[in-house]
């Protein structure tokens, strides 16, 4: 797998198309166990991807990463746009020096690793790092295999049923406590929906 | 006037960040600088890392600026948009832990006496701590 500039600009435009798709989802759980702005909120940060595809596409990789992470933090208005506009502004960063696929494993994990300091949270708290964590643990442990993309979409799927059990204790949700148990995390969520986006563009790429 | 510690209130709400800015000014004279921003970048209920951003550099004070916020995702936008500040002034501005509107005016109140940065913020938390 390598990635040709014009299948990266097919990967943000899926990503932010199926974003957009499932904003009503994403509304309707936040709805359940926070504040329900979340599906509203991603809405418009990808829109603002989108109306910006062209120049964001002509940039280097690192620069075009980072340049999503921008848009994203300038435009979500939730507690959502600095969680994933950080996690795209490490990621860009870690690109300049790493390389794509060999350091997929390491540039994912710059950005999730940024997700967590700024939300100062870990997996296992109902976030969207309870998709994102399980998902850097198959990009090591499994890199190289050939149904990779499979497994991360497999993996992501599951991850996000399981934060239903899970009970929230950061962000609105923990103002619920126990309430907050039975429902799945929008974040979570969200962070699946641009998974499978990458993965099923990656795979009709194959 | 730039002797004196600036104050950037940080709210879901438009309505409750100005009226949080107008108690201030009436409580404490308009000596310090009060800045604040309220709702998403659409004008609905939410946090916009732009208008943080402005918000600071209108408050800005050599002596710094302090942020009092509501809920986490104000928190969360401010620390952003002090990141994405110019360099030089990344490390002169703090997100207080303190309740808005009292935080506010105790900050406010503190800094109006020409206190440091890191005193504003002290008095602003002590309302945490009780």
């Amino acid at each position: 797998m390598t990635l040709q500039p014009d299948t990266f600009k097919s990967l943000v435009k899926e990503a932010a198309e199926q974003v957009i798709a499932n904003a009503g989802e994403l509304t309707a759980l936040d709805q359940a166990i926070g504040d329900g702005d979340h599906g509203t909120n991603m809405r418009r940060g990808f829109q603002a991807v989108l109306a910006k595809l062209d120049t964001i596409g002509a940039q280097p990789l690192d620069e075009a990463v980072k340049m999503i992470g921008k848009t994203l933090v300038m435009t979500v208005g939730g507690a959502s746009g600095p969680l994933y506009g950080s996690f795209f502004l490490a990621a860009g960063d870690a690109l300049t020096h790493k390389r794509l696929p060999e350091d997929l494993a390491e540039v994912f994990g710059s950005g999730v690793a940024a997700v967590s300091a700024r939300g100062r949270s870990q997996a296992g708290e109902k976030t969207m790092l309870d998709v994102l964590v399980p998902v850097l643990d198959i990009l090591k442990t499994e890199a190289g295999r050939p149904d990779l993309i499979a497994r991360v979409r497999a993996t992501a799927t599951e991850a996000v049923a399981r934060t239903a059990p899970m009970q929230a204790t950061k962000g609105r949700a923990s103002f619920l406590g126990a309430r907050s148990v039975g429902h799945i995390d929008p974040g979570a969520k969200s962070s699946c929906v641009l998974l499978c986006a990458v993965c099923s563009v990656l795979e009709a790429r194959q | 006037m730039s002797d004196m510690v600036g104050i950037v209130i940080v709210s879901h709400s438009n309505d409750i960040a100005k009226g949080t800015a107008d108690m201030v000014r009436q409580m404490v004279g308009s000596e310090v600088k009060v800045a604040f921003c309220g709702g998403d970048p659409d004008g609905g209920l939410g946090t916009n890392v732009g208008g943080i951003m402005d918000a600071i550099n209108d408050a800005w004070s050599p002596k710094g600026v302090a942020i009092l916020v509501d809920l986490g995702g104000a928190e969360t936008n401010s620390e952003m948009a002090v990141e994405m500040l110019e360099p030089e002034r990344r490390g002169l501005v703090v997100v207080c832990n303190a309740p808005i509107v009292e935080g506010a005016v105790m900050a406010a109140t503190e800094a109006a006496g020409g206190s440091s940065l890191e005193q504003v913020r002290a008095v602003a938390e002590e309302l945490s701590a009780g």
